[in-house]
């Protein structure tokens, strides 16, 4: 599994102003980790945190957790300067926020190969991810998707989409069905991931869990977490049951079995087979693996 | 000489007393325990009630050079020590041991005493605050004595420790000295510290602030060793005595931590029905219980006993049924002294009971996990609770070493580093808990197994619980906050840290003022 494609479960945001949260919050063993030079950082201090950042990302061994850094709207006098930080210091990846057209991508992208060529960083090496948060960037999520090779996902942002469309949370979902969709659907079509947006009350472990169960059902990658306290919750979720993987096991290994004798299509346990179930079968042990359910050979 | 945990012991000290050699060492050794000399009270007598603390300190003829002792069950909120050592000073007697089950804060004007050579010698399970900083400056005339909860009873009842009178805050008592920790106005819960000390004191003060008529029954000290009863207005802060029960931490360091210690029982083979537990009180610890619950419920287990300092969670778990019974040594909480009111599956029992190790069977020998905090550990897993990183006695060994030595699995739990003092070290400053009963060691970045373990670590290995070293973690916290210079110390030696059967298991050394 590419770099481009690697598991998702988690992207734990961190305050980049806060030298204590940033320093070791990849021991909550979250799969990514999102430090936030946006909406967290208070305007006046956003030169510190990008300089705390830039150090910890220099410094600190994140122990395989991916680092990715939210950086400020392109609306902003900041974000140039967030993206040749966050290169310069070997992040791993740029999510661009509120991102409502293609060209966001395409401006953040080129933003990012200046840097990566004038810190020597490989070309491409850094990743790029899109928050969609409005209905416009809704209705562009395919586009979107479709901007940059450097794009690995997209994530669906709740809190200002719910103000635009003049709602509020509810359990159900509701008012987030329709972006939640069309989102997925882009990014499906697209090739890439696709994230849940937060979910904020931190007594409710109850509710988030139920929504974390939607996110699975739904088709996401993902949903990104504001508390460590969530982390367990979204990978225990996400975590294949013993039947799934057992089955997953015997697509992986009867594929690759049948490759061998040159056979393309073939059953198993009286279902039609062929190498387009691969994918998903290398997906679920991924999963199972990350949870700690699986020590295969695939 | 070196001691079993390679800690060198000047030779002086060694002309009374023997150098630790090993948690079990002396086990099946005989002695014979001293007595008290008791004052016959044959005549009819109504009442025991001195007209005033200092007229009960003159009625047992306290004298220079003797010994005093209290207890902690007040804990911040204590008035009775500082009560009684303001008239002992007024009557111009000098040069007292105070032997104490721990001291405080709360005992800041003491440290002036010692200065002024009031008090000259000092035996006690904990040291903070001022007298900390007064020992170890050297201010004291006479090398300290701390001893775990366990160790100060054995020294009693061995002989070690004559105390002449013992003054025991009582929250009730009755006028003949049948004293409770339940009750009045400054409610402890228990007085399991002051057991034995009534009972191997020549002479026996209970000081209260809250008089009840006789008989005050079931008493915690019984009246046949009681000489004198002294009503104060006031023998405690309430506040400062039992704390409102702490919120459980939501700290997700804390709680993974916790989790992990939970991950840490659930392997081992003593988690299973009937099992025996104590944690202590910090966030950590605490919220262990917050994992358990669950767990027991998902695999109909219940803990037969809990034991030690009790707070709110372990009541919580005693009232839904999860845990039959309780025994208690002290309360750290409202919750904890309530229950110990009201549940009759909740007992008081002595501090000997709890963690002597020298009578004929303490509980703690029959513990099957405990779970405690650290200042310090050091790669042979021995653990500091005394010294602070600026090598000033500010902690207590308490129950530590005791519930360590007895518990079949002994969990550490303590974040790695500190601000940017690192937790994991080469070798820390002293020793409290000798490393040969510390079985695993939970932090934030990973968990260590002693190696003395082989079972545990296999128990571990096999439910998939990832496993650290501890010479990694130590290396993990040096990377992150770098190696701290060693601290610099006198050569005066200002207190004696003793293994709990009173062997000498470390040194603690006057500080160097620090020069910048």
């Amino acid at each position: 599994m590419t770099e481009k494609r690697r598991l998702r479960r988690t992207m734990m945001f961190l305050n980049a102003q806060r030298p204590g949260l940033i320093k070791d919050a990849y021991i909550y063993r979250p799969d990514s980790v999102m430090f936030d030079l946006e909406d967290a950082v208070a305007e006046n201090q956003k030169d510190a945190a990008r300089f705390s950042l830039y150090h910890a990302l220099l410094n600190v061994d994140y122990c395989g957790v991916e680092r990715i850094v939210r950086i400020n709207g392109l609306d902003t006098p900041y974000w140039k300067e967030d993206i040749r930080a966050s290169v310069a210091g070997g992040a791993d990846g740029i999510r661009i926020p509120k991102c409502e057209y293609a060209q966001d991508v395409k401006l953040v992208d080129a933003a990012i190969e200046a840097a990566e060529n004038e810190f020597s960083r490989v070309k491409g090496s850094t990743l790029l991810m899109s928050a969609i948060e409005s209905p416009r960037g809704v209705l562009n999520a395919l586009s979107i998707c479709e901007a940059s090779e450097r794009l690995f996902g997209v994530a669906i942002s709740g809190a200002d989409f719910r103000k635009c469309m003049q709602t509020a949370y509810t359990k159900s979902g509701v008012e987030m069905a329709a972006a939640r969709g069309n989102i997925l659907l882009a990014a499906r079509s697209a090739g890439v991931q696709c994230f849940d947006t937060v979910f904020t009350n931190l007594d409710d472990m109850e509710g988030f869990t139920e929504e974390v169960v939607m996110n699975k059902q739904m088709g996401f990658d993902g949903k990104s977490v504001i508390s460590p306290r969530q982390i367990k919750i979204v990978h225990d979720v996400f975590a294949p049951s013993e039947k799934e993987i057992r089955e997953a096991e015997k697509i992986v290994r009867t594929v690759r079995e049948n490759a061998d004798k040159g056979v393309g299509v073939f059953t198993i346990d009286g279902k039609m087979l062929d190498i387009a179930f691969v994918p998903g079968a290398e997906r679920t042990l991924a999963l199972a693996r990350a949870s700690g359910l699986y020590e295969g050979e695939f | 000489m070196k001691n079993a945990i390679g800690r060198e012991i000047p030779d002086e000290l060694l002309v009374n007393a023997e150098p630790y050699k090993g948690n079990y060492a002396l086990d099946g050794v005989e002695y014979t325990k001293p007595g008290p000399t008791v004052r016959a009270s044959i005549k009819p007598q109504e009442s025991k009630i001195a007209g005033s603390l200092r007229d009960a300190i003159v009625q047992c003829g306290l004298k220079d050079g003797m010994t005093v002792s209290f207890h902690h069950h007040l804990r911040d909120g204590d008035y009775v020590i500082n009560l009684v050592m303001k008239e002992i000073e007024a009557l111009g007697i000098r040069d007292l041991t105070i032997a104490a089950s721990s001291v405080g804060t709360a005992h800041d004007p003491v440290a002036k005493m010692i200065e002024d050579g009031v008090v000259t010698g000092l035996q006690t399970s904990g040291i903070r605050g001022r007298m900390g900083e007064a020992v170890s400056n050297g201010k004291l005339r006479t090398t300290a004595i701390l001893r775990s909860h366990g160790g100060r009873v054995r020294a009693i009842e061995q002989g070690e420790v004559h105390i002449d009178i013992a003054f025991i805050g009582a929250p009730t008592s009755d006028e003949y000295g049948n004293a409770r920790g339940t009750g009045g106005k400054s409610d402890c819960g228990v007085l399991s510290y002051a057991m034995v000390d009534a009972k191997y004191a020549d002479k026996v003060v209970i000081v209260t602030d809250t008089l009840m008529d006789f008989p005050n029954f079931p008493p915690s000290i019984e009246a046949v060793d009681v000489d004198y009863v002294v009503v104060v207005d006031s023998i405690g802060e309430p506040k400062k005595i039992a704390s409102q029960a702490a919120r459980m931490s939501q700290d997700p360091r804390d709680l993974m931590m916790a989790e992990n210690c939970v991950r840490v029982m659930a392997a081992t083979p003593y988690f299973k029905d009937g099992y025996s537990f104590q944690a202590g009180a910090g966030g950590p610890s605490l919220a262990v219980y917050r994992f358990l619950e669950p767990l027991m419920i998902e695999r109909k287990i219940k803990m037969r006993w809990a034991i030690g300092g009790i707070t709110q969670p372990t009541v919580d778990l005693l009232n839904k049924g999860l845990i039959q019974c309780v025994v208690d040594a002290q309360d750290f909480d409202i919750g904890a002294v309530r229950s110990v009111h009201e549940n009759p599956n909740h007992y008081e029992i002595s501090t000997s009971q709890y963690a002597n190790p020298m009578n004929k069977g303490a509980f703690v020998n029959k513990l099957d996990f405990v779970i405690l905090a650290a200042l310090e550990i050091d790669t042979d897993f021995n653990v500091n609770v005394v010294t602070g990183s600026d090598g000033i006695l500010r902690g207590a060994p308490g129950g530590h070493p005791d519930a360590s030595a007895g518990a079949k699995c002994t969990i550490i739990v303590t974040p790695l580093v500190r601000g940017r003092i690192p937790t994991v070290c080469e070798r820390v400053v002293t020793v409290t808990t000798p490393g040969d009963s510390v079985d695993v060691l939970v932090t934030d970045y990973g968990i260590a197994v002693n190696p003395a373990r082989q079972d545990l670590i296999e128990a571990l290995s096999a439910h998939k619980i990832p496993l650290s070293t501890i010479d990694a973690l130590k290396d993990k916290a040096y990377s992150m906050v770098g190696r701290p210079d060693d601290l610099e110390f006198f050569d005066r030696i200002v207190a004696i840290v003793e293994a709990r059967d009173g062997t000498i298991l470390d040194i603690v050394r006057q500080i160097k003022p620090y020069e910048l």
